[in-house]
């Protein structure tokens, strides 16, 4: 797949009033939350309103009233909301150091356990699952490892689901798998398909694909290990506290939380529930 | 948050190519106490992490990489590479992976956009050199809000693209030779000044 030109994202306008922005995005909001149950109401200010006005230029429209209207009468502009609204930007192997550090400090750990759950939130199309997949086919732990990875999403679900990746990714993902302590030549976990890297099969016969809204979903199981990787930088504080609540709730002792590279527990309510395993990789184990 | 009683409440800066030099002349020029809060952002790779060193090394301000939800506060604060870095109205930082604007992340108008939106005419924004022509849309929108702009002197830029396109959105921006960006921000605090020279 030949790499799409850079889509520009449009300045917002600046002529617009900034109080009557701030309502109209709020009633936009409101709206999606009320008719479809998508609640974006505690995201991020600042990141999700440029991603509104991306929208409404795309679409030749001139306000964010005029979006809500659309969306309210249209399911499938509220399904390109969605994707706006929820950025899908993934890699495999994405900051190989997190993965070199979860080999040798997690690793050693889950080998003393029977079974391994683990939980990927917003795992977007799946290249994280696929790397956690491969990583743990690496180390021997992959048949007793089940891996349930979710996102808000339905259509990169479906995408995770097929396991086949942009071919022209494969150099960057090769480098990354090799920084991360791959063990073996990457070029066997795929076959090349046109312009698509399709993954083998086998990865995925421990991985269950669902949707799950950090927001507005409950816990579901128990788990060892949960990755949520640059996922809640688009939440605000109060919402972050609000999942990490859900997270500390769903792990069990002892067991490992990993966020992403710019991500830390510092700024929420449950800093002293964790001792940190690696604080640069941001791997973190709960207490007791 | 901690901010002065009066005049500008945030300094936002960008710069690219040939800013390292720039930056560490700018903030080794600041006071100590200076307690307005300096936002950078540098283009730079992906794997560049010595940028806070190296500014920290000739600055009596504490210097920080931001976290995602970092308090805004006094200090200065440098966006990691390849994460656009957004200023919230709540007193703190986001960062997101959104795609590339105009081919830069981080991006320099993204940011100061939203330092626009969020402080107004409190907002003091600075573009530095570079080769590019990021910062000139968000510098424009600092100048709306009624912020005050500053602007390297192109003849004293490494790379002389970014001030220039700066220049032309905003033609009354205050054009400074390097060296005396940091003493002008220091002897602007606690007041407000107007936009600057009128369209010479
Ligand atoms: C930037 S991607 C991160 C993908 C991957 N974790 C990584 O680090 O490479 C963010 C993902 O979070 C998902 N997301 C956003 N809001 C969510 C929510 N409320 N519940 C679950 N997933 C959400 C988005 O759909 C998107 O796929």
């Amino acid at each position: 797949m030949a790499q799409a030109p850079k889509v520009q994202l449009p300045d917002t306008p600046a002529a617009y009033d900034r109080d009557l922005e701030r309502i109209e995005v709020e009633l936009l909001l409101e709206a999606v939350y009320r008719h479809y149950g998508f609640d974006f109401r505690s995201y991020a200010y600042s990141s999700l309103k440029r991603r509104v006005w991306k929208r409404i230029h795309q679409d030749g429209l001139n306000t964010i009233t005029q979006l809500a209207d659309r969306v309210l009468h249209d399911p499938a502009m509220m399904e390109k909301l969605l994707l706006d609204l929820s950025i899908n930007v993934t890699a495999m192997f994405r900051d190989p150091g997190f993965y070199a550090a979860f080999r040798e400090k997690v690793v050693p750990a889950l080998r003393t356990y029977p079974f391994i759950r683990i939980w990927h939130a917003g795992c977007s199309t799946g290249e994280e699952v696929f790397s956690m997949a491969i990583l743990l086919e690496e180390e021997g732990l992959y048949d007793r490892a089940r891996i349930y990875a979710t996102d808000i999403n339905e259509v990169v679900l479906q995408r995770a689901r097929a396991g086949i990746f942009p071919l022209d990714k494969m150099q960057e993902y090769t480098q990354n798998y090799l920084k991360a302590g791959g063990k073996r030549s990457f070029s066997e976990y795929y076959t090349a398909l046109y312009d698509g890297a399709l993954f083998n099969a086998a990865l995925t016969r421990n991985v269950v694909f669902s949707q799950h809204n950090l927001v507005t979903d409950g816990s579901f199981s128990e788990f060892n290990v949960i990755v949520c990787r640059n996922v809640m930088i688009y939440f605000d504080r109060k919402l972050q506290n609000r999942v990490h609540g859900l997270f500390y709730e769903s792990l069990g002792r002892f067991g490992t939380l990993a966020l992403g590279n710019k991500e830390t527990l510092r700024f929420t309510e449950f800093e002293d529930r964790y001792e940190v395993v690696d604080a640069r990789e941001k791997i973190y184990r709960r207490l007791a | 948050m901690t901010s002065p009683p009066i005049g500008y409440r945030i300094v936002v800066v960008g710069a690219s190519a040939g800013g390292l030099h720039a930056l560490r002349t700018l903030v080794s020029a600041l006071p100590e106490d200076f307690d307005v809060p300096v936002v950078v952002v540098q283009h730079r790779a992906k794997e560049s992490e010595l940028l806070c060193e190296l500014l920290q090394e000739c600055s009596p301000m504490t210097v920080y990489e931001v976290t995602d939800k970092q308090e805004i506060g006094p200090g200065v604060f440098v966006g990691p590479p390849d994460y656009h870095l957004l200023l919230d109205r709540d007193g703190y930082f986001s960062l997101s992976t959104d795609e590339p604007v105009r081919y830069s992340r981080p991006s320099i108008d993204v940011m100061f956009e939203s330092a626009a939106d969020v402080y107004g005419m409190d907002t003091v924004g600075v573009v530095l050199t570079g080769a590019n022509q990021d910062g000139a849309a968000g510098l424009r929108r600092i100048a709306d809000a009624g912020g005050h702009c500053v602007v390297q002197d192109p003849d004293t830029s490494e790379v002389r693209v970014m001030p220039r396109f700066a220049v032309r959105a905003v033609p009354d921006a205050c054009v400074l030779p390097l060296e005396e960006i940091g003493p002008h921000l220091a002897a602007i605090r606690g007041r407000r000044v107007p936009r600057c020279r009128s369209a010479a």
